[in-house]
């Protein structure tokens, strides 16, 4: 009997080691759970087009130069560089311990590999304009050019020199988009279609990725060939897409996501309450405007435009609509870029009522009244926001005797329809910026711009746009050129803007690192969990 | 019986290419591309997109290259998620949203057929009343409401169940959806069990039965059910296209990574592709099970033969 006993305490006990053994890890891994709002369409760099796969792509890649936790330029692949007199020639010293993650070292000719991929036609690549500044470039993508002759050079496996077809201060910045990152050629040629395959994509980021099964989970892995993997915190980042903002909300109280790069936006006010000071809401680069038909009658009269403007009350929109989830605008240039003051509609500081007074005094003395409307059709993209936005518009217009129509389409077909330059009078749009300059949001509204919706067609603000490129290699010089080429813009109402984005996140209060920035950049590399 | 099932899936091919070929130009009459975007793309830009996709050829040619590519089980690769082929998302997600859908749809016919059983056995008495009561329930409340209360209760009040994600198919992550998925279901089959089996119980050959004295459970499972269960297997064909296809809005609510999304997804993004592959997918679900309702219906109901 004592005997049975024995054997089975001894079994009993081994099996619980066994079990404990089995349970346990033998070393604890630390996980970061990235909650994001949208799955990723591609991690080829040059396939790339939405800022969800830019946030995974930082952690894979490592371009020339990176942003840090803060979105400020610091050296990535380059460890330090030098530009010509004239602004044009950038030599570019690489790391010597940058390696991929096959433990082949990153050179200069992967760089060169890379940006003539990027503009090979062939790639079909929708950000090959990022490099549209570095010479021959963008006749390479146009079938105008040979790849040979573009400004991008290897003088050695370590050192990489740039030209650009003019000084362009903002080149470093644009640097920093994931369409510049290099890719292996090593790997590409080996591998071919498959080089992208988890398992098979060698990259030079802090992570390398294991995992991707589309609407469920990208995993990546610390990379433990990355130059400064010693600072790595994370051994894993899933990035996990979650579309339904309502569920994200839930997983993050439940403990299943450590972060969410959105909100239910129409709940901000209880979100607050809730999470404390686990929401982050701020200022982001991006600007929600209308497009008007600047070249249509009556559209074409700059007092009419002004009056239409004028009246729209963007405090109730910002507050009401949206919840505080955006800022009330009144220049295309957001806030926030350093050295550069945005050129203000006059009437932002006016009051409300005194705007509203002005304007039916313009719209009266244009034979708009209430007995004789002025009729305007806003077209938007399907959103209940972009409904509820145009509905308070269509709401604050009415007294002054405008009769506002809606006309909703999905975005493809409204996007479609605004590229084709469609006949229509007033339309949403926006714009994000890719990179910290303000020539981003200024560019669209440039006669040859594909993204003018508006028509608007001045030759003031052409010449100030160009005299601010040619002062290019005087930063301060060129801001105030911008500024003053905004100041046309905005007084001309060559489009309306409206609103300014915020960028806004659940972040637990156990993660560090994952500070507040405009351009709403979070590297995992510099994040860090209790 | 052979014989038609082969005839079947031989009428089943010119369906088929008449969907293929509604579907791919009515898609094309859509306005907006692929490539329409927030972020207009140059005009050169978006031609050497398209020339990737060989877009930029005519359409007729567009279409025999596709009904080519279809004829070798080339779906194409998707237009908005380049990394991966039509064949390798639907590979992913398939299996998960069959899983999802399977259980859904043999709970519903279990707890469906033994529920409205129970309600026509006990007709305008409580039991009957209650059924009733949960059944209207049950079909009336959306799916979009009854996700996150499950998300609520089970996941964030009582802790018994993650609130989304597919968790590598851990069972625990499946119960959330199914059930969403299974509650409509149910009270649908329910319902029809109940008026069904009240109308067989009424008839000829179970007043028979009952005359020649056998006992109630050999009236109703043996005699009454057979007949009850016909509209239950009608309703099966078209039930099993649209559950083992996936949902949308569960697979959303629960972040499943099922090919339910792709449907209203790949239209949006005009992924033409991926939408065709969707396309293809449905048609030959639903073809495939509603030749099974007509072999069940020969198997459940003597009187109905294919020879």
């Amino acid at each position: 009997m004592l005997k049975n006993m024995l054997k089975a305490t001894v079994f009993a006990t081994t099996m619980a080691v066994a079990a404990g053994a089995f349970y346990t890890p033998a070393f604890a891994e630390s996980v970061y759970n990235r909650g994001t709002a949208a799955e990723s369409e591609s991690v080829d760099p040059h396939k790339t087009s939405t800022v969800y796969e830019a946030n995974v792509l930082r952690d894979l890649f490592q371009g020339l130069v990176m942003q840090d936790e803060k979105a400020n330029l610091i050296p990535g692949a380059a460890e330090s560089w030098t530009v010509s007199d004239d602004g044009t020639v950038y030599t570019f010293k690489l790391r010597k311990d940058g390696q991929w993650s096959d433990g082949s070292p990153v050179t200069a000719d992967d760089f060169v590999y890379a940006f003539h991929r990027l503009e090979d036609p062939a790639t079909g690549a929708e950000y090959a304009s990022m490099l549209y500044p570095v010479k021959g470039a963008e006749d390479v993508n146009t079938k105008k050019g040979k790849p040979e002759d573009m400004g991008v050079k290897a003088i050695d496996a370590n050192t990489l020199e740039v030209t650009l077809k003019a000084p362009t201060p903002y080149f470093l910045e644009m640097l920093t988009h994931q369409a510049t990152y290099p890719v292996s050629k090593a790997s590409i040629e080996k591998l071919g279609a498959d080089w992208i395959k988890p398992g098979n994509l060698v990259s030079n980021g802090a992570y390398t990725l294991a995992e991707w099964v589309p609407n469920d989970h990208m995993k990546l892995v610390k990379n433990p060939k990355f130059w400064d993997a010693a600072t790595v915190k994370f051994d894993v980042v899933n990035y996990i897409p979650t579309e339904d903002r309502s569920s994200a909300m839930k997983r993050f109280e439940a403990g299943e996501l450590d972060s969410y790069d959105d909100l239910p936006t129409e709940q901000l006010a209880d979100l607050k309450t809730k999470f404390g000071g686990q929401i982050h809401v701020g200022p982001y680069l991006g600007t929600y405007y209308y497009a008007i038909k600047t070249d249509k009658a009556p559209w074409n009269n700059p007092e009419l435009r002004n009056a239409i403007s004028m009246a729209i009350d963007r405090d109730f929109i910002a507050e009401k609509v949206w919840q505080n989830s955006m800022l009330p605008g009144y220049s295309m240039v957001p806030p926030g870029i350093e050295g550069y003051t945005p050129a203000m509609a006059k009437y932002a500081d006016m009051p409300q009522i005194d705007r509203e007074d002005a304007a039916k005094k313009i719209l009266e003395k244009l034979g708009y009244t209430p007995e004789h409307p002025l009729k305007m059709e806003i077209r938007y993209n399907t959103s209940e926001n972009h409904k509820n936005t145009a509905v308070a518009i269509q709401e604050q217009l009415k007294p002054l005797g405008v009769d506002v129509t809606l006309l909703n389409t999905d975005t493809k077909t409204h996007y479609s329809f605004l590229e084709q330059k469609g006949d229509y009078d007033v339309a949403r749009a926006a714009w994000v910026a890719d990179y910290k300059d303000p020539e981003t949001f200024l560019g669209i509204s440039r006669k040859a711009s594909g993204n003018n919706y508006s028509n608007y067609n001045s030759a003031p603000y052409e010449a100030a746009m160009d005299k601010a490129a040619a002062a290019g290699g005087k930063p301060e010089e060129r801001m105030k050129d911008l500024s003053e080429a905004e100041r046309i813009l905005v007084d001309d109402v060559g489009q309306i803007p409206l609103l300014y984005y915020s960028y806004h996140d659940i972040v637990s209060s156990k993660l560090h690192g994952f500070v507040d920035n405009v351009m709403d950049v979070h590297p995992s590399r510099f994040v860090s969990k209790d | 019986m052979l014989r038609y099932v082969f005839r079947r899936l031989l009428t089943a091919i010119p369906t088929l290419f008449v969907i293929v070929t509604m579907a791919f130009f009515l898609m094309r009459v859509a306005p907006g591309g692929p490539f329409n975007q927030e972020r207009g793309l140059s005009p050169e830009i978006k031609a050497n997109l398209e020339a990737q996709f060989g877009l930029n050829d005519p359409l007729w040619l567009q279409y025999v290259h596709y009904l080519g590519n279809l004829l070798r089980g080339n779906f194409g690769p998707s237009y908005n998620m380049p990394d991966f082929t039509v064949t390798e998302l639907f590979a992913k997600g398939l299996p998960i949203s069959v899983q999802l859908g399977a259980s859904a749809l043999i709970l519903a016919l279990l707890l469906g057929s033994v529920l409205g059983t129970v309600a026509a056995l006990n007709q305008n008495k409580l039991g009957d009343y209650t059924v009733i009561a949960l059944a209207t329930a049950g079909s009336t409340i959306p799916t979009f409401v009854i996700a996150p209360l499950i998300q609520l209760l089970f996941g964030l009040t009582w802790k018994l169940l993650p609130i989304g994600g597919w968790g590598d198919g851990a069972f625990i992550n499946k119960v959330g959806p199914v059930l969403t998925l299974a509650l409509p279901q149910i009270a649908i089959v329910a319902r029809l069990m109940r008026g069904s089996m009240i109308e067989s119980l009424r008839s000829h050959h179970i007043r028979t039965a009952r005359a020649l004295g056998l006992s109630d459970w050999s009236v109703v499972v043996k005699h009454a059910l057979r007949g009850a269960i016909l509209p239950i297997v009608s309703f099966t064909g078209p039930a099993a296209a649209a559950l083992l296809t996936g949902s949308v809005i569960v697979e959303t609510i629960f972040s499943i990574p099922g090919v339910g999304r792709y449907f209203v997804d790949a239209a949006l993004n005009r992924d033409y592709t991926l939408v065709m592959g969707t396309v293809v997918v449905i048609a030959i679900f639903t073809i495939v099970f509603n030749l099974i309702v007509d072999v069940m219906y020969a198997v459940v109901d003597p009187r109905v033969r294919y020879d």
